[in-house]
């Protein structure tokens, strides 16, 4: 195999990665944050794709025709109203059931996370059917013996791993962020210490929604095509990501992201039959998690109730 | 007294009420047939042109004054999947007001569904499914197809496609009972022919990404990637193949001739192949007339690649009500003695296995966003080149 190739592999592995570890940063936070997992993260996705295409469908109709203004208007709609979404879901469904088991919280995310979907499949005009997304970004391609860089590729790449590290800073840098933190560590003692335990929590769903919503879009212009089921496969293997690199972690998150990519890369370019790559890199995962079972870098405080 | 009056009048009501829903004696007897196909989903489009097909040829018959029977048209949706595919056949099959149906375009389902019809005795005639599987695997008297079946279409395809000079191919296909059988029959073929296979890819039918098959592909340097599936997977690999910088002539089989394969890759889809049994409709005996009533009817859908197909069959069903009456046993009985059935897609007759034997084979090219038959397209005149990595 010649160096060219190898290139083509990794950008794939490195493209599917940045997705992947969008999604998972989500549900990384949010466990962070409440210790629940919400199932309804991928679907969030899904409607912030299908927002982007109708921002898209709105302005083209009235008259803007400069795409790169189109593509960013799409980013920013969807990822604004996933924002709120996600804040939506949180206040209304997630924070009320506080006291409750979680895995009533997990059920109610599941069933929203349905209920989004199957929105989309019937009111959406001819909802069940797969939609193509506009080519917005520059499509000429860079040639490099037999390796083949697109700009828009490129560009969709570069900007997925800008955001994630935009959460980084955010969560790290910030008052924000040390908010997000103390409330992660100990939601109780962070309430004593004079930190609004609702608005940190509300604004942290808007981060990890808004970063979903910006995946969605990404799928949308990487693949052309976006449909109403898409949330789902890519809801599992961001949630699988997130535990395998250890949930709470934003590091394990993003590492769990790229791993999973480099699984299936790996289990296509190895497997005669390449529809075996998710049984390969799901079995990984499972071996991973058997060895380490809260995850490649685990939660420093192992004391959770 | 008072309660004698009311008795009275009770009884007079229902009496009046009895004659006022008492049929027109001139009116005829109501028929039901149903219709299956995916209405919803990646292949809706094939789906809708079926039914729209079926609706019309209830409708004529409907406004022919010499039926004897009223034919009502209950359409139902298999989304392409075989549960519910099996689902929406056994609503049909338990119906006994249904006395037949016109079934299934994907293979998956039609394979999935034949039990139900045989167990329930419901006469069928599949208008689009190609597996060969769904008429000769079993000996069921219930399944009728008046389409042919991937078996001739590959044939050609691989005689074609030889005689163009070809000689590397990849295969990709998705995993499901119709991508695996249009492997197998187009590997036969294409080797026997002296064609060279250096691989062959096994997909999942709803998979997003085919970057890292396509990576491998790209590394096998083939001349053509031959795709056995159908549209929305096939609009997918091509658009990704674009991506990655795959030089290679893109070959289908009738599971993407189709308007929405077009629609999806737009200028992308310039230069792909693919093969459908029987003529275009507009070279059939009957498609002119078949093109002209559908059209009259403004459907908000073509009919697409199987739509004369649909129509064939709902003919074959309707006639054979007309003849021995609204029975399924003697309907099916009457349908499987078809021989010499003029009809818009040419002459059907059944085999001993109810098979419509389709002898014509169309290879289609798109040419300027248009399916056109390869024979007319500037392709075979020399006009145009197909890619050649």
């Amino acid at each position: 195999m010649d160096l060219g190739l190898l290139g083509q592999y990794a950008f794939n592995g490195l493209m599917l990665g940045v997705v992947y570890a969008m999604v998972a940063v989500g549900f990384t936070l949010f466990f962070g944050v409440l210790d629940v997992i919400k199932f309804s993260h991928g679907d969030v996705l899904t409607v912030g794709a299908f927002t982007g295409l109708v921002t898209y469908l709105g302005l083209s109709a009235a008259g803007v025709t400069l795409h790169p203004a189109l593509a960013a208007a799409a980013m920013i709609v969807a990822m604004l109203l996933m924002a709120l979404l996600g804040a939506g879901i949180a206040r209304f469904l997630v924070l009320p059931l506080r006291a409750a088991p979680p895995i009533n919280v997990l059920l109610i995310t599941l069933m929203t996370g349905t209920v989004l979907r199957e929105s989309i499949r019937l009111f959406y005009p001819s909802g069940a059917n797969p939609k193509p997304f506009p080519h917005l970004l520059p499509t000429d391609s860079l040639s490099l013996g037999s390796f083949t860089l697109r700009y828009d590729n490129a560009i969709l790449l570069i900007l997925g791993l800008a955001s994630i590290v935009v959460i980084h800073l955010i969560v790290t840098r910030t008052r924000l962020g040390l908010a997000i933190r103390a409330v992660a560590q100990d939601g109780e003692t962070a309430q004593i210490m004079g930190i609004n335990f609702q608005a940190v929590v509300l604004i942290t769903f808007a981060l990890g929604s808004a970063l979903a919503a910006l995946a969605g879009v990404t799928a949308g212009l990487y693949y052309n095509e976006i449909n109403f089921g898409m949330g789902l496969l890519l809801g599992v293997i961001g949630f699988s990501a997130a535990v395998v690199g250890g949930l709470g972690n934003l590091y394990g998150a993003i590492i769990g992201g790229f791993l999973f990519a480099g699984l299936q890369t790996l289990g296509a370019a190895w497997f005669s039959v390449p529809a075996y790559k998710d049984v390969f890199s799901f079995a990984v995962v499972i071996v991973l998690m058997t060895w380490k079972p809260s995850g490649l870098i685990a939660e420093r405080s192992a004391e959770r109730v | 007294m008072f309660y004698f009056a009311l008795r009275l009048l009770s009884v007079v009501c229902t009496l009046l009420l009895t004659v006022a829903l008492l049929p027109d004696a001139s009116a005829k007897e109501m028929v039901k047939l149903a219709f299956i196909g995916p209405l919803t989903g990646g292949v809706s489009a094939n789906g809708l042109g079926g039914r729209n097909a079926v609706d019309l040829a209830v409708r004529l018959r409907n406004a022919d004054p010499k039926a004897k029977y009223q034919y009502e048209l209950v359409a139902l949706d298999d989304e392409c999947k075989p549960n519910i595919g099996v689902q929406v056949a056994t609503k049909a099959a338990s119906d006994n007001g249904i006395v037949a149906g016109v079934t299934h375009y994907c293979s998956t389902v039609a394979m999935a569904t034949v039990d139900v019809y045989h167990k329930f005795g419901l006469p069928v005639v599949v208008w689009g499914a190609v597996l060969p599987d769904i008429t000769y695997a079993n000996d069921y008297k219930e399944v009728h197809r008046v389409n042919g079946t991937m078996i001739n279409q590959n044939e050609t395809a691989a005689k074609f496609m030889t005689g163009l000079k070809y000689k590397r191919w990849v295969i990709i296909h998705d995993t499901t009972d119709y991508g695996k059988g249009h492997n197998k029959y187009f590997s036969e073929f294409v080797t026997k022919n002296g064609g060279e296979i250096l691989g062959t890819f096994g997909v999942t039918a709803d998979q997003q990404d085919f970057s890292a098959e396509l990576t491998k592909i790209k590394e096998l340097k083939p001349e053509v990637i031959y795709f056995g599936g159908i549209t929305p997977l096939g609009v997918r690999i091509r658009t990704q193949m674009d991506k990655l910088g795959v030089k290679a002539v893109f070959e289908g089989t009738s599971g993407i001739v189709s308007d929405a394969y077009i629609e999806g890759l737009g200028p992308l889809a310039e230069g792909t192949l693919a093969f459908r049994e029987g003529a275009p409709v507009e070279k059939l005996p009957g498609g002119k007339f078949f093109i002209e009533q559908y059209n009259a009817q403004k459907y908000s859908d073509p009919p697409e690649a199987y739509g004369a197909f649909a129509y064939a069959a709902a003919i074959l069903v309707i006639d054979a009500v007309e003849n021995v009456g609204p029975d399924r046993k003697k309907v099916r009985a009457e349908l499987n003695k078809t021989a010499d059935h003029q009809s818009v897609v040419g002459v059907i007759t059944f085999d001993d296995h109810r098979q419509n034997a389709v002898p014509l084979i169309t290879k289609f090219v798109v040419q300027d966003g248009k399916w056109i038959v390869w024979e007319d397209s500037e392709y075979a005149k020399g006009k145009r080149k197909l890619v050649r990595s």
